[in-house]
């Protein structure tokens, strides 16, 4: 009787397998959700440009493969892990969304992570940093594109320290973005050799960082590292520039700068610094030619790194739907991603490993001089390529459960 | 903490305050004499700012003719309003003027958002005040100098004007009893109408100040107004010394929290709000 019990329950499972294997698109559109900061501190990085550059990689998939209907929405997150959850659920449940992408504010990022895990739907991040979306948050439904903060700790930190930056100050937003990139960096920074001697948590969204900037004075740091992005680098760089921070001999580390950033500080107080990115528009013939088309429908703006991964995310999330010709089953679709390579036109020739991360070089950038710049977005000039296999974190060190 | 990090911070705040007090003044000039919650203060700071902007790469006037010519821009948008719209609301109720400036800011804002994006633009400190002062226990930016030194003035000369002067009693009359001081041959309602002007003007001024340090975007305001609401409050609505005072007071208290527990620095004043008005709820200065 029991045994009989038993093989009930397997032909069950067995059938339900079997149904799911059938689903096809559900609802017959492949709907993604672009989640992130439109009005606020980060909405250049990502907002409506990215948007944009869903809605191109669809218009690029589809001109190819005709099988599949997709349609893109968006949501303003407004950097509120509440707000983000919310709407995230809501998609998910009452609105058809199959895919969420991009999702800055690694806050919000890590509470959607969970929502789309719970679902079993597809969460691909570009804009958000916190290398534990892929280390001990890690997800089977979840693929972490652009970059994140063990890249960028090990691109811009390490080449600091080994050019003699080996003391260090940090100003670090207060929340799990800061965090997670202070903690990559201050790893990177005593592994090669040098001593972090501060640092002070300053909220989200400051307006006036010349309070902290004393204190990173004070504390005769030879580099003073910004643990934060978007609006407040800016004001940490316009305001150190003002008094005197770096005339006195002491550097500032951008850990995370996006290039819609450098575009608002102006090359003259930005010129110099040093930076990590995966993309830059100015990289080669197909990242040039895309870029055209990108900043004619965003007028006139180039993209950013973040903006570049949600089109390179949402191309090969719809190539993965197409292999399996279903969108029903989250966890599948990802595994698909997993197993086919990445190609396309801004990250090159990628994998995607069973920890979520997208692989791809990383590149140090120095920002040009006023004089060297041929006129807007003419910012950046590359100090060294890291190539692939050492751009992010080993696979082994993360901790992610999904490893074995 | 060393005496010189104490004098530091002391110092900076004393720069933020000038910022809180500017602003808050002209809260508390529109509110004593109006009546109306200017929630649009901090959008009207953000067009000061995007004036002086403009000024500078459409014009090619620099900083010392948008601090002169920003005021009377922004000010002439605010009669505007003030006539257009304000105008029609004074006998209603306190909410209709503050949910019709809201809606206004939410407007002037989105507007700036959608045409600049939010990273903002950049804005140089004028050559002649470039430069730093060593003061032995910090160096002081000699543009973050010029601002406490003209906000003090600024505050000081418009307390002197509505307090002090003939002109001052007048509007001060007018808000006590209108129909009498009209019928004393004053044309109260283009007093009111230019007092508007003046407080926005002086918003804008503040703006036109904060441009070159923060950065010139669609949200600064917002992320300032909420606090110089906060300072009003604590204040007391309507009291122009006390709007000054708490200004300046904040501000160096905020420069304290972001040295002792700088991770409380965004709530302080808001606890200190809650505090005073459990105490004392017309504010510390205020009568009413």
């Amino acid at each position: 009787m029991r045994l009989k019990l038993k093989t009930l329950v397997a032909a069950a499972a067995l059938a339900l397998g079997a149904g799911a294997a059938h689903a096809e698109i559900t609802g017959g559109v492949v709907k993604i959700g672009v989640l992130n900061d439109q009005s606020g501190l980060y909405a250049d990085l990502g907002g409506q440009g990215s948007v944009i550059a869903a809605k191109m990689a669809v218009e690029d998939f589809t001109a190819k493969d005709k099988s599949l209907k997709v349609e893109v929405i968006f949501a303003d997150h407004q950097n509120k892990p509440d707000v983000g959850t919310q709407i995230a659920s809501k998609w998910f449940d009452a609105e058809g969304v199959d895919a969420i992408v991009d999702v800055p504010t690694s806050s919000v990022a890590l509470a959607v992570n969970d929502v789309a895990r719970a679902k079993n739907k597809v969460f691909i991040d570009s804009g958000a940093a916190s290398s534990d979306l892929t280390g001990s948050k890690c997800s089977p439904n979840t693929v972490h594109w652009t970059y994140d903060t063990w890249m960028l700790a090990n691109g811009t930190g390490k080449a600091i320290v080994k050019t003699g930056g080996d003391t260090w100050f940090f100003i670090t937003a207060d929340y799990a973005f800061g965090a997670a990139l202070e903690r990559d960096t201050s790893a990177v920074v005593v592994k090669n050799g040098g001593k972090v001697l501060g640092d002070v948590k300053v909220p989200l969204n400051t307006q006036d960082f010349s309070s902290f900037l004393l204190q990173a004075q004070a504390s005769k740091a030879k580099i003073i590292g910004l643990a934060n992005a978007g609006g407040d680098t800016i004001n940490s760089i316009k305001q150190a520039a003002e008094f005197g921070i770096v005339k006195g001999g002491q550097n500032l580390a951008g850990l995370l700068v996006f290039l819609s950033d450098i575009h608002g500080i102006g090359l003259d107080k930005a010129q110099g610094l040093i930076l990590t990115s995966t993309f830059y528009w100015d990289m080669n013939d197909q990242t040039r030619a895309w870029s055209k088309r990108f900043a004619a429908l965003n007028g006139g703006k180039e993209p950013t790194m973040v903006q570049a991964g949600v089109y390179a995310g949402v191309l090969h999330y719809l190539k993965a739907v197409s292999a399996l010709k279903s969108d029903a089953d989250g966890a599948k679709v990802v595994a698909e991603m997993k197993k086919l390579p990445t190609d396309d036109p801004l990250f090159g020739k990628g994998i995607i490993r069973a920890d979520g991360r997208k692989i791809h070089p990383a590149y140090l950038y120095e920002v040009k001089k006023p004089s060297e710049s041929k006129g807007p977005y003419d910012y950046y000039k590359l100090r060294a390529t890291i190539p692939a296999d050492e751009a992010f974190r080993p696979l082994s060190e993360g901790g992610c459960p999904l490893v074995k | 903490m060393s005496t010189q990090a104490l004098f530091g911070q002391l110092l900076i705040g004393l720069i933020n305050g000038s910022f809180y007090a500017l602003l808050s003044l002209g809260l508390a000039v529109i509110f004593g004499l109006l009546n109306i919650i200017n929630f649009a203060h901090g959008a009207q700071y953000m067009l000061g700012a995007f004036v002086a902007y403009f000024l500078l790469n459409k014009a090619g006037l620099g900083y010392w003719w948008a601090l002169v010519i920003t005021p009377f821009v922004v000010g002439a948008v605010g009669v505007v309003i003030e006539r257009l719209m304000l105008s029609r609301l004074y006998k209603l109720d306190h909410l209709y003027g503050l949910l019709l400036t809201f809606g206004l800011a939410l407007v002037f804002e989105g507007t700036f958002s959608h045409q600049f994006g939010s990273a903002g633009m950049p804005y140089s400190i004028p050559e002649s005040l470039q430069g730093v002062q060593n003061l032995g226990f910090m160096y002081l930016p000699n543009y973050r100098g010029w601002v406490i030194f003209a906000s003090l003035v600024i505050c000081l000369a418009t307390w002197f004007v509505i307090e002090r002067t003939k002109l001052g009693s007048y509007l001060r009359a007018a808000t006590e009893n209108p129909t009498l001081v009209q019928a004393f041959g004053i044309n109260v309602p283009r007093m009111i109408t230019l007092t508007y002007g003046a407080g926005v003007g002086l918003a804008a001024l503040a703006g036109v100040f904060a441009a070159p340090i923060y950065q010139v975007s669609p949200q600064m305001g917002s992320s300032l107004i909420i606090v110089v609401f906060a300072v009003v409050v604590i204040g007391g609505m309507g009291s122009i010394m006390g709007s000054i005072l708490t200004g300046f007071g904040l501000g160096i208290i905020e420069g304290l929290t972001k040295y002792i527990y700088p991770e409380a620095s965004s709530t302080v004043i808001f606890v200190i709000m809650a505090i005073v008005l459990m105490i004392r709820p017309q504010g510390l200065f205020g009568q009413r």
